[in-house]
């Protein structure tokens, strides 16, 4: 076969993604192009194209098992995309692993919570804090001046921290015996506190109640107001999806079907369909 | 919801207080000459244990990760120490300097270049087999940490080391005479014999220092930057690199801190003896170190030097009772197990941070206060 004569096919590069006008001035903090990864065979996520704005909060739906939480895990490099590209603030990050990817501005909070559980709340922010307050291993062992310094700003800065979520009194307390919506707003409070420029949140809303999903909703318009942060999160709730989402993703079976505002996606037929299924009435056309 | 109870200096404090104490009243018991003999004996290796459970607790309760090799770390610290020691001594003997040979010739110099290049060597290892080692979990690194305590036991079971008179190293896995070893020479290392014509410079005040020493670094290190990501790492490693934290160089940090004091521990407790044979440090001295850790409590550095203690003295005390002795010792390690899991008792011996036991505020305060 003469590979030379097969007709190349021509894709258009980047994506039409949209990112809200006020950050249209600066080059989106994260463009994704043609992320995909197949699990021996098994496509999971394929030719997944987004773009985020700096300080845009953007939606990632669909049913369940499309593939969104994979594709926070692509994001943050806990598996390797077979093909596509991420780019961070414009820096390809191809060769990057996860604790660089968090150094270089992606945070995240977990499906299923993953808090450090046997330490206190102070003690999980102080870790979120690791590249923040740094000191060296030895300045610790022999509690030189520059390790108290250093223990009393990482303590002002996990206050701070905390305080955000009205917090400040837990911070004793073991992490593991929280009530599980102050456990989902501590792992938010972890993510923050390693200084992220993107803001990864796999179900914040999950398990709250009605009021419990207001207040987290003004929190975190009011995290992206006073840190100018993107914030990237996969929920079902869609009061809270489309109450503060500016741009929607819809994934279904590891693609996009939909990409808008909340109105469009309203309106969509596509995303109607993906959840609620085909109306008998149509399915013959 | 659960308060911690103390703040951790208050908490470390009352462990270094306890050690003093301890120190003390035996210093007392020894002058006063009411202490068994068989128990003076016994002093410098329960330092030198209560130093190896302290190292081990670092790697099994803090970092979380099972070894079954840690008296392979006590094996390279007690050779290498022994062979520093003997070449000091040769050294002081032959030296031109004067003040280095009057230097040299004080033990407690000797002892302590010797616990040094002992944890050294015993850090090297720690890394060279971390490297490999620590980029496997649970079982597998059991699995190969045990490998190495075996592995470390078998080649010092080979190797003969002297030194002749100027105070250079020979060494060979042949034979003794395989040496060649001129007038004056000295064997330091015979094989399946073991290090022979060790000078006895280790003392019970020597071991005293070197578990305030182990008690300074670990306790420090734990409650620091690293000590935090060490425990981030045990609790959740994907969690713990999702907020930056390198897995691997928090785990080998834990992984060699541990090993280099266990090396200074294995040179503490040879230079007790007039001889030390490799297979001293076998597998079961490694479970026999565990088991300090284990009932003592995982994370628990004062629970460690406890069960230390009263592990390493009671075959001694059980003495008395001679056909029964391991039947008992056997029965009072189960009682203590199931004891240890009782509330009221737990209270009394709280362990560190780790596995709850944290509700005595909680009951002080009959529950209250702590609701968000």
């Amino acid at each position: 076969m003469n590979a030379a004569k097969e007709k190349t096919i021509m894709v258009p590069l980047p994506s039409q993604a949209i990112i809200p006008e006020r950050d249209a001035a600066k080059k989106p903090i994260l463009e994704v192009h043609r992320l995909g990864i197949n699990f021996g065979g098994l496509v999971a996520v394929e030719d997944f194209n987004i773009a985020v704005g700096r300080t845009e909060i953007c939606g990632l739906i669909g049913p369940n098992g499309a593939g969104k939480t994979t594709i926070f895990n692509l994001l943050t490099k806990v598996y390797k995309p077979t093909s596509g590209a991420i780019l961070l603030d414009g820096k390809d990050t191809a060769n990057m692993n996860t604790v660089q990817i968090n150094r270089a501005g992606i945070a995240r909070t977990f499906q299923n919570i993953r808090l450090f559980r046997s330490l206190s709340v102070e003690d999980n922010v102080k870790i979120g804090l690791h590249n923040e307050v740094r000191y060296s291993m030895g300045t610790g062992i022999l509690r030189l001046p520059k390790f108290f310094k250093s223990e009393r700003r990482a303590r002002e800065r996990a206050m701070e921290l905390l305080d955000i979520f009205d917090m400040t009194h837990l911070a004793s307390h073991r992490a593991g015996s929280l009530p599980y919506g102050a456990q989902r707003r501590l792992e938010f409070v972890r993510a923050l506190a390693t200084n992220p420029k993107v803001l990864l949140l796999d179900e914040p809303a999950a398990g709250m109640n009605p009021s419990e999903t207001e207040e987290l909703m003004s929190n975190i318009e009011k995290i992206r107001d006073r840190f100018q942060i993107a914030i990237v999160l996969i929920e079902h709730d869609m009061r809270l999806v489309m109450g503060i989402c500016e741009g929607i993703a819809v994934i279904n079976y590891g693609k996009i079907i939909a990409k808008g505002t909340p109105e469009e996606i309203q309106a969509n037929p596509l995303v109607i369909e993906a959840y609620l299924g085909k109306k008998k009435g149509d399915e013959a056309c | 919801m659960r308060r911690l109870r103390l703040r951790p200096s208050t908490d470390n404090l009352l462990t270094y207080g306890l050690v003093i104490v301890a120190y003390i009243v035996i210093r007392i018991l020894i002058a006063s000459g009411n202490i068994s003999s068989a128990l003076q004996g016994q002093l410098v290796p329960i330092t030198a244990y209560i130093v190896m459970a302290i190292s081990l607790n670092l790697t099994v309760g803090v970092l979380g990760e099972l070894s079954l090799g840690h008296a392979g770390f006590m094996s390279v610290g007690a050779f290498t120490g022994v062979i520093t020691a003997t070449l000091l001594s040769t050294f002081a003997d032959t030296t031109s300097l004067e003040w280095l040979s009057l230097a040299l010739g004080m033990p407690w110099l000797r002892l302590a270049l010797a616990m040094l290049f002992g944890g050294t060597m015993a850090g090297i290892f720690g890394f060279l087999i971390g490297v490999p080692v620590l980029r496997l979990h649970g079982d597998y690194l059991a699995i190969v940490t045990l490998a190495f305590g075996e592995i470390i036991k078998n080649v010092m079971n080979v190797i003969y080391i002297g030194c002749d008179a100027n105070g250079i190293l020979r060494i060979s896995a042949v034979s003794a005479n395989d040496l060649q070893l001129s007038e004056g020479g000295k064997i330091i290392l015979s094989g399946p014999m073991g290090a022979i014509g060790i000078t006895k410079i280790s003392s019970f005040t020597a071991g005293f220092i070197l578990i305030l020493i182990t008690l300074f670094v670990v306790l420090n290190l734990i409650n620091s930057r690293a000590g935090r990501a060490i425990k981030a790492v045990r609790d959740d490693k994907i969690a713990a690199e999702s907020v930056g934290i390198s897995t691997w160089r928090y785990r080998m940090m834990a992984f060699v801190t541990s090993a280099t004091l266990a090396g200074a521990a294995g040179a503490l407790y040879a230079l007790n003896y007039s001889t030390v044979v490799a297979r001293k440090f076998d597998f079961n001295t490694s479970i026999l170190i565990l088991v300090f850790v284990v009932l003592g409590g995982m994370g628990n550095i004062r629970g460690s030097i406890i069960a230390a203690t009263v592990l390493t003295v009671l075959p001694e005390v059980l003495r008395a009772f001679n056909e029964v002795r391991m039947l008992a010792y056997a029965v009072i390690l189960i009682l203590v197990m199931l004891i240890r899991n009782n509330s009221t008792l737990r209270r009394l011996f709280r362990r560190n941070g780790r596995n709850g036991a944290m509700r005595k505020k909680n009951l002080l305060n009959g529950g209250k206060g702590d609701e968000a």
